[in-house]
């Protein structure tokens, strides 16, 4: 292949890598039950794919405010017992009570988010995690309803036409699916107006308001669709188990959230699948060393965070830059 | 009078909020985090003296100054080894690296404690006083009191003691304390010291009323870090102000709203002060 040719199709690609990065994980989706359908597999996957719903959401809120929500297992469990309740208690459809719990979301964290951010920093990381304590309060307390610790199980699954979408192979069309139009809408925000607003914000503040970002307003869009994203990744999950129970959604799962969104990198759309993935697998990992299961969590996080502070996907990238130069001045040193 | 009573519990509550408190302002003011290794350092301090009184046998005071100093020790370790090395400056990284630091933490203590809750004595017998009406623990007056001195004591130090000093300055502007020649990292170790010894004394102090387990430890921690919120982050009379304030209300509030969502309703009050004011009620 001579140089032209060689130039072009890396032209091809680089111009096209948002396409093709997303064709290609649509791809790598649609023919991984054929390379496994292992049960015990597949339910990991599928776990992946319910924190990477919250996640990307949240993502798109930390990476772009650069703020901090230690609260959206509270968004998760609004919309994972809106449609356990709806389902369980009324008889409601799965797809109408996923509706219904997003509208309710959407509702709760335009409430709670119009106050809370004008807040920055650690005030606001802290009145999220106390929304979420409140919320696990309200979801221990209130048993009539949500059936107390001890949870509320017997939610139906999702129907597609006649098909319950219950084994795991269908869970994971479902559940992939919807974390592919996702994604695909977050990395094509960037490129709408209102998202090249956002990424002013994104780096700095104040420019994006002298810039005539409508800042308040941009937090507040980005705080709403977080939590809406978190909903359906909490009504998804209680579609998928049939059952949910209030330590789903502490504030240990909040922190984790924040925890996978920091590991993959602020406002990197991979990232958030990527930090996602890893927090899930972590302790299938260390399913060897029980006794010291957080410790090796921990010290891993750790790790992580010493080696790619910016996140694993641009650490990634950077590492595989530096090979390439390395072997590039490797190559000319050697013709000189 | 039933009402005292309360305030009494509050207060001692409220005291232990109070030095959690001071130590996250403490390090918030030398590297502008929140370090939520707090939150294990007070289970830690609460173990360290369950070791001390309960398995080696010795006075309850003297585990105490134990409890104080291997917290504070291993506060240390906690900057020298976990945050020194990262190779960012950016805050949010830091505080999500003092949350996996945390996460090892409490491995580790359920590593070498095990899960179940701890008994203490308290330092001195339990015979209830009677004060204004109510009947008070001595504990929860040992608390107040090593709180107030603990108080002092920082006051003090930061006053009149050079390291102290060189430890506002890295707070103030870290460069120029620099270019002056203040090692910012031995500083800061030093502020971890402070921050280790602070939580160490919390859990050492409410042991014997509470009896500590990890998650005790965590809800405790949190409360303190709602306390410095409450009060403005950063300011010490704001977070004994916070402390105290959120000791009454979660203490009043359990008494005459509901029991069940006592720990709730705190937090719910956090929410309301911070829309009200969202820097804390003493102002800076």
């Amino acid at each position: 292949m001579d140089g032209l040719t060689r130039a072009r199709w890396l032209h091809f690609f680089w111009s096209h890598r948002l396409g093709l990065g997303v064709l290609a994980a649509a791809g790598a989706v649609l023919l991984f039950p054929w390379y496994t359908d292992n049960p015990y597999t597949m339910g990991l996957t599928n776990r992946i794919a319910l924190m990477s719903i919250a996640v990307l959401g949240l993502n798109l809120f930390m990476g772009c405010t650069g703020q901090i929500s230690l609260g959206h297992a509270a968004f998760m469990a609004v919309g994972a017992y809106t449609s356990g309740i709806l389902t369980v208690h009324a008889g409601w459809s799965p797809w109408l009570a996923l509706a219904v719990a997003v509208a309710a979301a959407a509702g709760l964290s335009l409430a709670v988010g119009v106050p809370l951010l004008r807040l920055s920093g650690h005030a606001l990381a802290m009145a999220t995690l106390a929304c979420n304590v409140v919320v696990h309060h309200v979801l221990l307390q209130e048993d009539r309803w949500t059936g107390g610790p001890s949870g509320l199980a017997g939610i139906p699954p999702l129907t597609v036409a006649q098909w319950a979408v219950d084994d795991p192979v269908r869970l994971h069309v479902v559940l992939w699916l919807v974390v592919l139009v996702v994604m695909f809408g977050g990395l094509n925000l960037v490129r709408s107006l209102p998202g090249r607003g956002l990424m002013v914000l994104a780096a700095d503040e104040v420019c994006a308001a002298c810039l005539g970002v409508p800042v308040a307003r941009a937090k507040v869009f980005l705080w709403t669709l977080s939590a809406v994203l978190a909903a359906v990744a909490g009504s998804l999950f209680a579609h998928t188990y049939g059952f949910v129970s209030p330590d789903s959604f502490g504030i240990f799962v909040s922190t984790d959230l924040a925890i996978m969104v920091v590991l993959g990198g602020m406002g990197s759309v991979w990232g958030s699948v990527l930090g996602a993935a890893v927090i899930v697998l972590l302790p299938e990992f260390s399913e060897l060393a029980e006794t010291y299961k957080e410790f090796v969590h921990g010290g891993i996080l750790v790790a992580i965070l010493l080696v790619a502070p910016q996140g694993m996907i641009r650490g990634i990238r950077q590492a595989v830059a530096l090979a390439w130069w390395r072997a590039q001045r490797g190559r000319s040193d050697a013709a000189a | 009078m039933d009402f005292m009573q309360f305030v009494w519990a509050g207060l001692g509550n409220g005291a232990i909020y109070a030095l959690i408190a001071l130590g996250f302002g403490v390090v918030h003011g030398a590297m502008g985090i929140v370090n939520f290794v707090q939150v294990d350092l007070v289970t830690l301090g609460g173990m360290l003296l369950y070791s001390a009184s309960v398995l080696a046998g010795l006075p309850v005071p003297v585990g105490l100054l134990a409890a104080v100093v291997g917290t504070a020790l291993v506060a240390m370790f906690v900057e020298r080894l976990g945050l020194r090395p990262a190779r960012t400056n950016h805050p949010l990284v830091l505080v999500f690296l003092t949350v996996g630091i945390s996460i090892v933490l409490r491995g580790a203590i359920q590593m070498v404690w095990g899960k179940n809750r701890m008994a203490v004595p308290p330092i001195t017998e339990d015979v209830p006083v009677r004060l204004w009406g109510a009947m008070v623990l001595p504990q929860t007056l040992w608390m107040m009191a090593l709180t107030v001195a603990a108080i002092g004591a920082l006051v003090w130090f930061f006053r009149g003691t050079n390291l102290g000093l060189a430890m506002r300055a890295v707070a103030s502007n870290p460069t120029a304390a620099a270019v002056v020649g203040i090692p910012a990292g031995r500083v800061r170790m030093a502020a971890f010291a402070v921050a280790g010894a602070c939580g160490g004394l919390a859990g050492a102090l409410v042991t014997p009323v509470t009896t500590l387990s990890a998650d005790v430890g965590v809800l405790l921690g949190l409360k303190g870090f709602a306390a410095a919120i409450l009060g403005g982050f950063g300011s010490f009379p704001g977070a004994v102000a916070g402390g105290v304030l959120l000791g009454l209300v979660e203490s009043l509030a359990a008494a005459y709203v509901s029991s069940a969502y006592k720990d709730a309703l705190a937090f719910v009050v956090l929410v309301l002060v911070l829309c009200w004011r969202p820097s804390g009620i003493v102002r800076q």
